[in-house]
């Protein structure tokens, strides 16, 4: 492993973040990652819910997660999106390109991308 | 599965599922073979159940009646002339040392060989799936080898620091990078 000084400094600078991270996450972004979601391609995807909600300064809204098999696996990779008051969007077909339009629309200014719901895929 | 690494996130997940703190992934190859094991301290399986893992329909999720990981990986490995087995003991009879033990042999040179794709996208996936589980995750290759161990990067982090912190993450994902960028050399 590389040097755990470095992660040292990581706790040092995190310390006061993590007690801001705690009990905020309105939205909440839900991977399926079992073996249907796996295979159809799920990781690129949470990677880039991941990555992008970070880059974007998303995190302290947005929580990212994974589930187990949400019970459509023809429609895989799957991402359900809650929020407090609102009715869950399921995105299907997911990629990572896709995930990154929906963080710029849905997440960050809340406009679902309504092209890749399941509405709109049936 | 496309690549041996999306095999080895599905069945990891096996073992969080069976509730273990403790899972061990190790990757061993040599010029010709590559064995992966998988090592929980879960609640394990009967022997009937062991035995029905294999058969793609058993499964123990309700949303449908099939559970094609275990099968998958086993193809995979069978396909290069490899073999699989899963070994198990399960809590009720034996409360103080239960778990399951997985193994996969491959046949690298097979045509058949599933490549093993990108472990460290896995690794940083099952950490950030399950980050109070301690993983430990090790590839040797001769006298390489590339090591991954939760409970060291807890040792520093504390009670403070999540692992499943992007910044943690990412920081797994560099030093799993930095090892790998030597690994075949």
């Amino acid at each position: 492993m590389k040097s755990l000084a470095e992660l040292q400094a990581i706790k040092d600078k995190m310390k006061d973040k993590v007690v801001l991270r705690e009990g905020t996450g309105e939205i909440r972004v839900v991977v399926g990652m079992a073996t249907c979601g796996i295979a159809a391609g799920a990781r690129p995807v949470l990677n880039a819910f991941v990555e992008g909600v970070n880059k974007e300064n998303l995190s302290e809204k947005v929580t990212v997660s994974q589930t187990g098999c949400i019970g459509i696996c023809q429609y895989e990779p799957v991402v359900e999106v809650f929020e407090a008051g609102k009715e869950k969007v399921t995105y299907v077909k997911m990629n990572a390109e896709k995930a990154a339009e929906i963080i710029e629309s849905h997440l960050k200014n809340g406009n679902v991308v309504e092209k890749y719901t399941i509405g709109a895929n049936q | 599965m496309k690549e041996l690494s999306l095999n080895i996130l599905d069945i990891a997940g096996n073992s969080v599922k069976a509730g273990a703190t403790r899972i061990i992934i190790a990757l061993t190859e040599t010029d010709e073979t590559l064995s992966i094991v998988f090592e929980d301290n879960g609640c394990g399986m009967t022997k009937e159940q062991v035995e029905s893992v294999t058969d793609p329909f058993f499964t123990t999720r309700t949303t449908r009646n099939v559970g094609l990981g275990i099968p998958f990986l086993k193809l995979a490995a069978e396909q290069t002339g490899g073999s699989f087995s899963i070994e198990s003991t399960p809590e009720k009879d034996s409360p103080g040392n239960h778990g399951t033990k997985t193994t996969a042999l491959f046949y690298k040179n097979n045509i058949d060989f599933t490549p093993l794709g990108d472990v460290v996208s896995t690794v940083t996936t099952l950490i950030m799936g399950s980050p109070a589980t301690d993983w430990l995750f090790t590839h040797t290759y001769g006298e390489k080898e590339v090591r991954m161990d939760t409970a060291e990067i807890r040792g520093v982090l504390g009670d403070d620091v999540p692992l499943d912190s992007y910044e943690v993450i990412e920081w797994i994902r560099s030093s799993l990078e930095e090892e790998y960028d030597s690994f075949y050399k």
